[in-house]
This record gives structure tokens, sequence and C-alpha cells, in this order.
């Protein structure tokens, strides 16, 4: 017995984290998945109803508003983070004075939670009060900015918030990425008669392609989760306008009591992060392999 | 030869392109500070927001500074104002977040310290693949696991509780804890672990002795990481509690959103504040293990 203890104690020690990944990770996912199939409502039942919470949540108007503003979120919020991201590592990668206390100013947000950061920008983008009054008190009279009450334009103002926080992440990769390239290269371009934009324009920033990814599917993935900022700056609102899938999923399972066709658009977010991470980690261990 | 040849070509580069290089810097500062206000703008706006009177609020604009340091809205967001009912205020609940974060870290830091240790150290046929495993958790979107979870914390009794949070913290903080000491022990030398066994040390003599003492830097990167996610967390605290047992996120937003009566900005700031502030002081003093742990975290994670 304590031979086969002390044979196996790495073994042991492992047991705990697998256990509980198993449990809480693998085996809560297929619970759900199942549960998908069922017709729970308040309490889950084990009966198998079969795809219909499918078929009825593509059918929801709610959904599909939801699906609609996940897609205007996250291609707005990769395009400016990476843009101001990769500006900003640019630009401070150029021997900048206090390019420390820079660097910290754009990094800090990404310290707060997305609550405090959504409160922040609620109370800066009221109507009454805010960035408009601003204006207005500065004498453009007829200066309106109201997205966070305008059905068509509130989905803008999350925009605004998630990239106010997740920009400077975008940032600090990149900046990491340019240090670790070679002096030699950028000055070997520059002998040849390249310019400073040539150079980045065409070797350095082709040779970041793995951060490209990298942030790629990191920003993806903050926002198909994200939930805590549309809570805290619109609650979805006005009306449903800015419901987003996350959201969807906790009203639906908390408010409405409907469990199987939550677990449905739960299994959905599932899979669309699935389609996301699955290649990315199996090029990052192929890489690992191969280095 | 070659070499003086194309080092003076560059001096000559450098300095045919001297007037074209200020003004390029001038547009480049112009650019960073002008994005530095854009990324300060908002902390700035709390700020002042929280140290102003309602009056002078709706008087003046974002912008304008407060006649004086007036540090009520701060009171009355820690400690309310003393009449019982319906008042919110987050002291207790700024505990209940110290009392949940604490624990949850310590926990899952040991458990990845312990984990990551066993899979660079003592490798065994399909490691590797438990390492993937354990991986995939730090990206499942908890949507997916919200329902189940509700349910375990109910038959176990520590739904709404404290220590149902540390709980769940503890459990889907793992995969990143164990990426984390991993990757770190993976570039410590397995020599010096096998020489250890040679020389008759076991599995948690060489923990203690050999590992333990170099890992300083990766623990304050894990323990910051972990920290601040957790103090950070709004999904599963708003899902798992409700009432006196909810952390500070949960109450910020619930103070936030009462409209029961008379909008305060200036409280509301000073809560965002108050709540904003443990992870920024973090921030400002561990900078740089902060972001290691965000690009380590975010390299795989």
């Amino acid at each position: 017995m304590f031979k086969w203890l002390e044979k196996n104690l790495p073994k042991v020690v492992l047991a705990p984290a697998v256990g509980l990944i198993s449990w809480f990770v693998y085996g809560f996912v297929l619970w759900t998945f199942y549960i998908s199939f069922t017709n729970s409502k308040i309490l889950p039942r084990y009966e198998l109803w079969g795809v219909g919470n499918y078929a009825k949540l593509w059918a929801s108007h709610k959904w599909l508003i939801a699906v609609e503003n996940l897609f205007v979120f996250t291609s707005l919020f990769l395009i400016f983070c990476t843009v101001i991201g990769i500006v900003l590592a640019i630009f401070l990668d150029q021997k900048i004075r206090a390019e420390g206390v820079l660097r910290t100013i754009y990094l800090y947000p990404m310290a707060l939670s997305f609550i405090v950061t959504g409160t922040a920008w609620k109370w800066i983008l009221n109507p009454s009060l805010g960035i408009q009054k601003m204006f207005i008190d500065w004498g453009f009279e007829n200066f309106t900015f109201d997205w966070l009450v305008n059905r068509e334009m509130a989905i803008y103002t999350i925009v605004i918030a998630g990239v106010w926080q997740s920009a400077g992440f975008v940032m600090a990769l990149f900046l990491a990425g340019l240090r670790s390239v070679e002096d030699e290269i950028v000055k070997a371009a520059k002998i040849d008669g390249a310019s400073l934009f040539t150079v980045y324009w065409k070797i350095l920033l082709p040779m970041m392609r793995p951060v490209f990814f990298t942030s790629f599917v990191i920003l993806v993935h903050i926002s198909i989760k994200s939930y805590d900022l549309v809570v805290a700056l619109t609650q979805g609102g006005p009306g449903i306008s800015t419901t987003m899938p996350a959201m969807y999923m906790t009203q639906t399972a908390f408010h409405k009591s409907q469990v199987a066709l939550s677990a449905t658009s739960a299994i959905m977010m599932f899979m669309a992060v699935a389609a996301v991470i699955i290649p990315y980690l199996y090029s990052e261990l192929r890489r690992e392999n191969a280095s | 030869m070659q070499a003086k040849t194309s080092l003076a070509a560059y001096t000559q580069l450098e300095k045919k392109s001297k007037v074209t290089n200020m003004l390029l810097r001038w547009f480049l500062y112009f650019v960073l500070i002008l994005f530095a206000s854009y990324f300060i703008f908002p902390l700035y706006v709390m700020i002042v927001t929280s140290l102003k009177t309602m009056e002078e609020i709706r008087q003046g604009t974002l912008l304008t500074l407060p006649s004086e340091l007036n540090f009520d809205s701060w009171a009355v967001a820690w400690e309310g104002r003393g009449y019982g009912a319906g008042d919110t205020f987050l002291k207790p609940y700024f505990w209940n977040s110290i009392k949940m974060v604490v624990p949850a870290v310590f926990f899952s830091t040991f458990i990845g310290a312990m984990t990551g240790y066993v899979l660079t150290k003592w490798r065994f046929k399909g490691d590797s693949w438990v390492f993937l495993f354990l991986l995939f958790g730090c990206f499942i979107p908890f949507q997916a696991i919200l329902l189940p979870m509700a349910r375990t914390l109910g038959v176990l009794g520590i739904s709404n509780s404290i220590l149902g949070l540390v709980v769940v913290h503890t459990v889907y903080g793992i995969p990143f804890t164990t990426l984390f000491f991993r990757n770190y022990y993976v570039s410590v030398p397995t020599e010096l672990v096998k020489a250890a066994r040679i020389d008759g040390a076991g599995f948690f003599k060489i923990f203690f002795k050999i590992l333990l003492p170099i890992s300083a830097p990766i623990i304050v990167v894990t323990v910051i990481w972990q920290f601040t996610q957790i103090w950070n967390d709004f999904l599963f605290g708003s899902t798992f509690s409700f009432g006196k047992a909810a952390p500070i996120q949960v109450a910020l937003n619930n103070m936030v959103l009462s409209s029961t009566s008379v909008k305060e900005y200036n409280v509301d700031m000073a809560s965002a504040i108050i709540a904003g502030i443990p992870t920024l002081i973090v921030y400002v003093l561990a900078g740089k293990y902060f972001i290691r742990g965000l690009t380590s975290g975010a390299v795989k994670g």
C-alpha cells in the first residue's frame, strides 16, 4: 500500500485538479447539452424531447436580436481594439519619453471590472448631465449625443466602453511582440533605404501574425462572453435593443424559468467559442511541439 | 570593410531625415497624448464627480473641478446614511469580497502549483493530453455551466453563501493557475530534480526545497491574476448570490440600478471607485506582474 502510494504520488496529487475539471467543466457542459434536448421549464426534467428548443431558439425574435448585436459588437470591437492597439504599440516603440507612464495609462482599464467601467460610462454618456450637456454648455447648443437611450445607437455605446477597456491589452500584446524582434532586421532594412512606414508595414507587421491570431482569439472570446458590461451600461435596453446572447441565457434561465431553452442558448455560445478556440489550441500546441 | 560602409550610409541617412523626423515625432506625441486623454478621461470624471455635490453636478459639466474636496459621497457609499431598510452601502459587501477572494486565490494557486509541478517534473505518458484537458477549461463560456452549478450548490447547501462562491472561483481558477505554473516550471532544468531524486529526495521535498524557493515571480503573477479575476467577477456573483452574501460588484450594480430615490451620481461614482480601488492599487504597485499574467494568460489562455 505504502509502496503503491509512493509510486503513484504524482498522479494522486494530480487527481483533485483532473477530477474537479472533469466534473465541473466537462460533466457540466454535457449536462447542459443533455438538458437542451429536454422540455425542462423551472426544474430540469430528464426525458428527451428532441431538438425543439433549437428550433424555438432560432425562431425567437429576442435571440435573433441578441445574435445580430453580437455580430455588430464583435466586429467593431475587434476592429477598433486591434487598430488602436497596433497604432499605440508602434508609436510607443519609437523610444518615447515617459513610455512607462503612457503604457500604465493605456492599460489600467484592464484592472477594472466591467461593472465599474459600465457605471462610469453610463454616467458619462447619459444625455441629461453627461457629454451632451458638456458640449451644450460649451456653446454647441444643438449638440446631441443620446446613443445610450437611442434604440438604434445604444449598441455602439457598449462598443465605446468595451474598446476603452480592452484596447490597451492589444497594445501590450503587440508591444511585447515588436520588442521580441531583433534590432538587426530593422537596421538592415533601413540601410536598404526602407522608410519607417515600409519597415513596419512590410516587415514587422507580417512577422506579428501569431500576435494577430492571439489577440483575435482573445477579443472574440471576450465579446461572446460579454455580459457584465451590458448589464451595467444598458441592461439590454432600451427595450431589448442591446440584448446579447450571454444576457439572453441568464434571463431565460433565471427570470423566465425556461431552463431547457436557456441551456440551448448556452450550448450555442459554447459552440461559437469552441469554433474559435479549438483551431487556436491546436496550432499553439503544434508550434510548441515544433520548437 | 563592408560593415564600415553600411554604418556610414546609415548615419548619413539618419541625418538627412532629421527634419521629417522632428515633424514625425511631434505627430507621434500628439497621437499618444490624445489617446492617453481618452483613457484617463473616465477616471478623471469619476474622481471629480465623486467629490462634487449634486448641486455642483447639475451646474457644471463633466470636466469642471469641485469647488472643495467633499468626501460626503464617499462616506455615503461606504457606510450609508444610517436609516435602516433600503439603505444600501458597500462596506459589508466589500468584506464579503475579501472573504471570498482570499481563500479562493489561495486554494486555486496551491492546486495550480501542484498540478503544474506534476505535469512538468513527474512526466508520464499522456501528460500533455492531461494539460490540454485542463487548459480547455480556460476557454469555456461560463454560461454553459451556470445551470448545473446552481443546482450543485443547492444540493451541497451552499447556494447564496460566500463559501459557495469560494468553491466556484477555486474550481474555475484551476485551469489558469495550472497554465501559469506549468509554463513556468517547464523552463526549470529537470536535471535539478533528477539529481535530487538520486539523492533520495521525495516528491514533496523536491517541491518545497527546489521549486518553491524559485517560484516567487510566478506566485505573484498567479495571485494577482486570480485576485483581479475574482474581485472583478460579476457573472458568478450575481447568479449564485443575492442579498447579504453578494460580493461587491453585485452590490455596486444593485446600488447604481436602484431607482428608489433621486439619482445621486456622486455617490454612484464614489461607489464605483471603491469597488475598483483594490485591483487598481495592485495594478499600480505590481503592473509588471499584472501584464505578465495578462500576456501569458493570453498567449495560451
